[in-house]
């Protein structure tokens, strides 16, 4: 690659010329809605909130602050306490979403594991697949909201009062696991499985070694999944249950107050995406140290470079980064 | 001389569950003795991956007997006597070469130091020693098939049961490894290869005979002997009696057809 010293890109010099240009449309991207939601509201102050064109006439109510506060509000809010004398509302909502997280990332745990196990066990018996697998779907098309004040309810009548939230997590989080691990687990190669044959492999060798490695990419797509879903379960799990520590507390006290003041449901909805999108990455993160043998690359561009492109793009760059890394060398 | 293959009678029919039948082999009798290097050579679907399939114990026949190393398939697998050699590599792309090297030794639990010694000492074999910590994405063709050889070797069986390892190679480098191949051979004495290939200049280049087969259902047409003089060499393929093997199997083959 030439030495590019000279070119405006200095700052991002360092960044791979692919994800310097993710950068680019990503930061556009905000662009474009920061602008389109701000025009959008200006539009309507200036023809007030109702567009006349000729025949046809576009109500523009929605545009109020009310409905749209203003972007700067929104991020405004985050500064200023939200009760008297309490602490900035940026404070609450960080402590609040350490709570979520807590909950959340205990039932991905519990929901991975129970997702893999029910895999191995189908993996390994047709009959048991026919059977269950019919109720592991049926399993997800019960609305969350409906199961969880009956999960909250036995969790505390089972004296287990903290496990509600993270089972219903868990029970958003099992499913994709369950499928892919079936699928990486089964979609062996058969010259790969009769090698193993061909070395008296047992069953377990073959899980092991084979079976389960090969498993792991497809197990990596679930988690991706799972991480955002296990948050939105917990704050959803929060709901019914009263827990107040939680986003789930902080989002049914906001919207309570919504007309005194709209811009903090929205940062607090804001503060919730960003705890899901850190969590996609962090699993983004973890599977580009366990994954190591797709990329064979440096720790920096697992940490900090691909991540920025699984993000935005939502898949790993699978070829493109093999194809940047021969030109490397 | 002992008999590592002994084959009797032995016929092997699919069926498929919409009912169709194959009857991919008949009546195939054949002893191979230790140390030998025999090719199967035929035609597509013939039923020569079928019967190397069968050696190895991955598939069962439908009648006839079986016997390697005076054990029955089923035992001679759980005993490691063969190492299986496919048409594709087969390596496990997770896996650095050195560590699919080892992948035998690990399932068959040798300590680790026997394991990294062997497999650096297969690796120099292969002469892929600088591709220890590769992955096999990033090898040629021809390297991951010189891995694939490397990891049936490691833990030395005595027979080597080959399926058109190198069919899908270029003219050139199937020639270099052939010529490795026989290199391998001859260095471990007593090792055994049962070699199918379409190819017949291969199987006359490397073998001490060549079993042709005809096409569906598969039989053994003939057993031609190859009495060229060992080590062979690339100036082996200019003599005229290299040539006139050669178009006797054509011969056969065609007359089999
Ligand atoms: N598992 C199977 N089920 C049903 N039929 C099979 C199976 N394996 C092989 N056959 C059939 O048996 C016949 C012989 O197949 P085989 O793979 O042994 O041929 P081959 O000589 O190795 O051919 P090629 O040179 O193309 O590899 C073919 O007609 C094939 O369709
Ligand atoms: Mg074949």
């Amino acid at each position: 690659m030439a030495k590019t010293t000279a070119t405006p890109n200095r700052l991002l010099g360092w960044l791979p010329e692919e994800s310097r240009l993710t950068l680019l449309y990503f930061c556009l991207i905000i662009v474009i809605i920061v602008g389109g939601w701000e025009g959008l509201k200006w539009l309507g102050q200036e023809t007030n909130y109702s567009l006349n064109l000729g025949p046809v006439q576009i109500g523009l109510s929605k545009t109020r602050d009310l409905t749209m506060p203003h972007i700067r509000d929104i991020i405004g809010a985050l500064g200023e306490p939200a009760q008297r004398n309490g602490p900035p509302l940026i404070q609450q909502l960080t402590e609040a979403a350490l709570f979520t997280f807590r909950e959340a990332f205990l039932g991905f745990t519990i929901g991975t594991t129970l997702g893999l196990l029910l895999a191995i066990i189908f993996a390994h018996s047709r009959l048991l697949q026919r059977g269950l697998l019919p109720y592991v779907v049926a399993s997800q098309t019960i609305p969350i909201l409906a199961l969880a004040p009956m999960v909250i309810i036995w969790s505390d009548k089972l004296g287990a009062r903290a496990m509600g939230v993270p089972i219903i997590a868990a029970y958003l989080a099992f499913f994709p696991v369950v499928i892919y691990a079936l699928r990486g687990l089964s979609d062996v190669p058969d010259t790969a499985l009769e090698l193993m044959q061909s070395y008296a492999a047992s069953r377990w060798t073959i899980l092991w070694k084979l079976r389960m490695q090969n498993a792991v990419p497809y197990i990596f797509t679930a988690l991706k999944i799972t991480a955002p879903a296990s948050v939105v379960g917990a704050v959803i799990g929060e709901l019914p249950s009263g827990i107040q520590d939680g986003l789930g507390g902080q989002i049914i006290n906001f919207s309570q107050y919504y007309v005194s003041g709209p811009p903090r449901l929205w940062a607090t909805n804001l503060i919730t995406a960003l705890l899901g999108i850190g969590f996609f990455v962090a699993v983004a993160v973890a599977e580009r140290f366990v994954v190591r043998w797709k990329y064979a690359d440096t720790i920096f561009n697992r940490i900090f470079v691909d991540p920025v492109i699984n993000l935005f793009v939502g898949i790993p760059p699978l070829f493109t980064s093999r194809s940047t890394d021969k030109k490397k060398k | 001389m002992t008999t590592v293959i002994s084959i009797e009678n032995l016929d092997k029919i699919f069926e498929s569950r919409d009912g169709n039948t194959v009857h991919a082999l008949k009546d195939i009798n054949l002893e191979v003795e230790q140390g030998e290097f025999v090719s199967l050579i035929g035609p597509s679907g013939c039923g020569k991956s079928t019967l190397l399939r069968l050696i190895a114990d991955l598939i069962e026949p439908t009648s006839g007997h079986l016997m390697i190393n005076g054990l029955s398939p089923r035992q001679a697998r759980l005993h490691r006597q063969y190492g299986f050699i496919f048409q594709n590599a087969t390596l496990y792309e997770w896996r650095t070469v050195i560590k699919n090297v080892q992948l035998p030794l690990e399932v068959m639990n040798y300590s680790r130091r026997e394991r990294d010694e062997r497999a650096r000492q297969m690796l120099e074999l292969v002469e892929l020693s600088d591709f220890a910590n590769h992955y096999p994405w990033q090898l040629s063709g021809g390297m991951q098939q010189r891995v694939s050889i490397a990891r049936a070797l490691a833990f030395e069986p005595n027979l080597l049961l080959m399926d058109e390892p190198f069919g899908a190679l270029d003219e050139m480098t199937r020639e270099r490894l052939n010529n490795e191949l026989l290199a391998i051979w001859r260095t471990i004495s007593s090792m055994t290869v049962v070699f199918v290939t379409h190819n017949i200049s291969e199987a006359v280049y490397l073998s001490s005979r060549v079993v042709v087969m005809s096409p569906r259902p598969g039989q053994i047409v003939d057993i031609v002997d190859i009495d060229l003089p060992r080590p062979r060499t690339p100036e082996t393929m200019d003599s005229d009696h290299y040539f006139h093997l050669i178009s006797q199997v054509r011969h056969l083959l065609r007359e089999a057809h």
